[in-house]
């Protein structure tokens, strides 16, 4: 009979092996899956995670993608963590995203079509601004009435869904659009574009936000006091208390970071790869970000190598459907083993196996 | 003669950095009381854990009744007639307490029966409870005997209680003693851990001496001396704590009037609560536990906000502001609740003295921790005061329980305070830790701090602290000097209503 006994310590070899250790089970039960539907295993897997890197025909298409996809999924997810850390439960990064998306191309279609530097920047702020002010809904009403986060910024996803609806039909549908929903194309419009910036790269402003963010993060957490704050917090409100932290503070900077990340997120993707305010804008980058937050286990480092793993999956993914048939459901059950055994191999670093003699 | 109850032999159990128990071997009797001696980190608590079946050991046996007895788990070491009180009491406060028996058991008979059977059992052994009372009501001895019952129902060859005397009144711990001799006359072997020398003579018939994770002796506890037992478990002579008195200098810390709304349900609240304590000074605050005592430490720390004026901190009023800005200003506390309250479980002791210690030793420059200088900090804690750990980067959870107490009144008493307020310093510490623990305190009031100490072992109040008080119900009695205090009075301050029941009239008081 296999036992589980707790570490006294968490163990340090197991957090960094069992990453790696997930990938590769997900590679052997994936295969195995694929090989159950017919394919041919090694090629599958082969062209989930080489081709989109390595490939002749794919890579110079797919490798950009890659940041392109990871770059929002990795902003969102840091501050998204920063809250789980402190168990404040953001879901609704969804609902911020759309809403900076939104509020940043609404200020970027006020100017139009003047040429300003200071166009970019300012809907850069808005964009930011709204993000923190959808989630500050969540974070007032809990601190206020203490109601359930998880419920509130969840809900309001889908009145940021319909908000989008209503702005890409009404108030910020194209003029000159011949009467189609969707917004004027950004990406046509230079003061308020955000473009790839090193060609072939994919690598746009919201990369490189994603990037810094990751360090600043990462100092948050291991040097500043809010960050040990938060730490605290995550494991004991009590010890939290006794250390000074006022709760509903960190409620309201735990939520307004991670809503102020996911609005940018949101303006850098209706300027940058989406082009426009359309219906169908957001692709559910705000709750893929909480499987990315949990597979880069809270960990700044974590969640960018988490993101770009995310992200070549989902490429990988696509490409997987496209060459060999594999219906959609199966590569999104290969997503979901990855995050299985990863929290599966993980119960490795506070436990260890004994194997009981006898029946015990 | 027989082979005795429980041998055990060569148990080894090792843990990263520390040997926790090296090569045990003792042997408990049939109706023995045997008692397991030793300081914080010797292992008492490993060695009963691997008896009951919590933890494994690397090497050696153990023989139960004659037979191999190598329990995987709790349930097992129960099956075999195991049983175990714990130190700290894992109870249901919203739940009656045939509830919370039940809870305990793999297969609970209908509540009714239970219920006669927990009456008949507490009739049998001088235990009165009544099963239906919720928890949430019960003292800290009286929650101790629903731990006992819960034993006693399953009729144990073997019952373990780990430190069951440090909560209970000293008439309480009458009560427990006659019902461990009945026990014993019975053929119920106990093995019984403490550090109360005195207890341990009176009571026990063996001892077995740990130190250092290896028995160092076997003794009659009722032939050696107190002093010779503390040696043989310290390994030198045994130094008692003293204090030099100090004139007591200006009033630093003024509580007046009080009032605060427990913060749930089943809590206590304060009322009118007035105290004043000069520099030099040691207040004893005692009191049977859930009378008040958290609620007024985390109203004195700062968790628990109250009207400006209430709390003044040499004069300056402090009763609205929370915990930081009260340790700029001197006031420290040390929680009873270590694990949990006084240190983050899964953090590292360097962490753990950040929690603290950020406002008052300015440990933090524009927000920034400043890590080499925490880290040193928590080191020179883990020296002075001989917290027994292989080093500070190690999880607070890893240490033994009297080594992390060692370390969170250390890491108050090393940022000097003016004022520091402690609860139960020395619950679950051992001998030797406990005394450096008190001289500490004593040191620090010699140097002019004002110490409050909340308590609930009687003794230790009367031997540190210069006036005592009681906590009883929320409120708090005036405080006499402690010179020339009987033990008798002490029980009437403490209030008579919170004592104990004998045992003829707990049963007129059952339904």
């Amino acid at each position: 009979m296999l036992h589980l006994e707790p570490r006294t310590e968490p163990s340090r070899r197991w957090s960094v092996i069992a990453p790696p250790l997930a990938v590769a089970l997900t590679m052997l039960a994936g295969g195995a899956l694929f090989a159950a539907l017919g394919k041919n295993p090694i090629e599958a897997i082969r062209i989930i995670f080489w081709d989109p890197l390595f490939s002749d025909q794919f890579a110079a298409y797919a490798r950009p993608q890659i940041l392109v996809k990871a770059g929002p999924l990795v902003l969102i997810a840091l501050g998204l963590s920063l809250g789980f850390r402190a168990g404040v439960w953001n879901i609704g990064a969804e609902g911020q995203y759309i809403m900076g998306a939104i509020a940043g191309a609404a200020v970027g279609l006020a100017f139009y079509p003047a040429e300003h530097w200071a166009i970019f920047p300012l809907m850069i702020l808005a964009g930011g601004l709204a993000g923190w002010a959808w989630a500050m809904i969540p974070a007032l009403l809990k601190v206020r009435f203490n109601t359930n986060e998880i419920l509130v910024s969840l809900m309001l996803v889908y009145v940021a869904e319909q908000l989008l609806a209503s702005m890409a039909l009404g108030a910020l549908r194209n003029p000159e659009g011949g009467g189609f929903p969707g917004s004027r194309n950004l990406q046509q419009y230079p003061a308020a574009s955000n473009p790839e910036l090193i060609p072939g790269t994919g690598a746009h402003w919201g990369v490189v936000l994603a990037l810094v963010a990751v360090v600043a993060t990462h100092v948050l957490l291991s040097r500043h006091k809010t960050g040990f704050h938060i730490r605290v917090a995550g494991q004991s409100e009590r010890a939290a208390r006794f250390a000074g932290v006022v709760p509903a503070r960190l409620v309201v900077f735990c939520l307004g970071v991670s809503g102020a990340l996911a609005g940018l997120a949101g303006l850098f993707e209706v300027t940058g790869p989406a082009g426009q305010i359309s219906i169908d804008f957001n692709v559910g980058y705000g709750f893929t970000a909480i499987i990315v937050a949990f597979l880069g286990r809270l960990h700044p480092i974590g969640i960018l190598l988490a993101g770009l793993l995310m992200a070549l999956t989902y490429i990988g993914g696509e490409l997987a459907q496209l060459m060999l048939g594999l219906p959609a459901a199966a590569i999104s059950a290969f997503q979901g083993m990855l995050l299985f055994f990863l929290l599966a191999v993980d119960v490795m670093t506070n436990f260890r196996i004994r194997i009981r003699k006898g029946r015990g | 003669m027989d082979e005795p109850l429980l041998v055990v032999e060569g148990l080894t159990k090792a843990y990263p950095g520390v040997v926790a128990n090296d090569g045990v071997s003792f042997s408990v009797a049939r109706g023995e009381i045997h008692a397991l001696l030793g300081e914080n980190g010797a292992g008492k608590s490993t060695l009963v854990k691997m008896i009951y079946g919590l933890v494994r050991p690397d090497a050696g046996r153990m023989r139960l009744s004659g037979q191999d007895y190598a329990p995987s788990e709790p349930r097992e070491a129960r099956a075999r007639g195991v049983a175990m009180v714990f130190q700290h009491f894992s109870l249901f406060d919203a739940l009656s307490v045939a509830e919370n028996v039940a809870l305990g058991m793999e297969a609970p008979p209908p509540m009714t029966r239970l219920a006669e059977r927990i009456r008949a059992v507490s009739e049998a052994y001088g235990l009165p409870l009544d099963p239906d009372r919720t928890v949430a009501t019960l003292s800290a001895g009286e929650r101790q005997r629903v731990e006992i019952i819960r034993c006693l129902l399953q009729d144990p060859r073997l019952l373990i209680m780990d430190e069951p005397t440090s909560v209970l009144t000293p008439q309480e711990v009458e009560i427990l003693f006659e019902t461990l001799r009945k026990l014993a006359a019975e053929g119920t072997a106990i093995l019984y851990i403490s550090h109360k020398l005195e207890e341990i003579r009176a009571l026990c018939d063996a001892a077995t001496i740990l130190r250092r994770g290896k028995v160092v002796a076997t003794c009659t506890p009722r032939e050696t001396s107190a002093a010779a037992l503390a040696e043989l478990m310290v390994g030198a002579a045994f130094q008692a704590p003293e204090r030099q008195p100090v004139e007591p200098g200006q009033v630093l810390l003024e509580v007046t009037k009080l009032d605060l709304p427990p913060d749930n349900p089943l809590g206590t609240s304060l009322r009118e609560i007035s105290l004043a304590v000069r520099a030099g000074e040691i207040l004893g605050i005692g009191g049977v536990a859930g009378n008040g005592q958290e609620e007024l430490v985390a109203a004195l720390s700062g968790e628990a906000t109250t009207a400006p004026g209430t709390v003044r901190i040499m004069g300056e009023p402090v009763g609205h502001l929370g915990p930081n800005p009260r340790r700029q200003r001197g006031l420290l506390t040390a929680p009873e609740e270590r694990l949990g309250h006084a240190a983050a479980p899964d953090m590292t002791l360097v962490e753990n003295t950040a929690l603290t210690a950020l406002a008052r030793m300015n440990l933090a420059r524009r927000g920034f921790i400043d890590w080499p200088r925490t880290r040193a900090l928590a080191e020179r804690i883990v020296r002075r005061f001989d917290v027994r750990t292989a080093g500070v980067e190690h999880a607070a959870r890893s240490l033994s329980g009297g080594n992390l107490q060692k370390f969170v009144i250390g890491r108050e008493i090393l940022q000097e305070p003016r004022i520091l307020v402690v609860n139960q310093p020395t619950w679950g510490v051992d001998a030797a830790a406990a005394a450096a623990i008190r001289q500490a305190l004593m040191d620090l009031a010699a140097e002019g701090a004002a110490i409050v100490v909340v308590s609930q072992d009687l003794d230790e109040l009367m031997e540190i602290s210069d006036r005592f008080a009681a906590l009883n119900g929320g409120r708090l009695s005036q405080s006499l000097p402690t010179r020339g205090l009987t033990v008798e009075q002490v029980g009437l301050m403490l209030g008579g209503t919170h004592g104990m029941h004998r045992p003829q009239e707990a049963s007129h008081a059952a339904p």
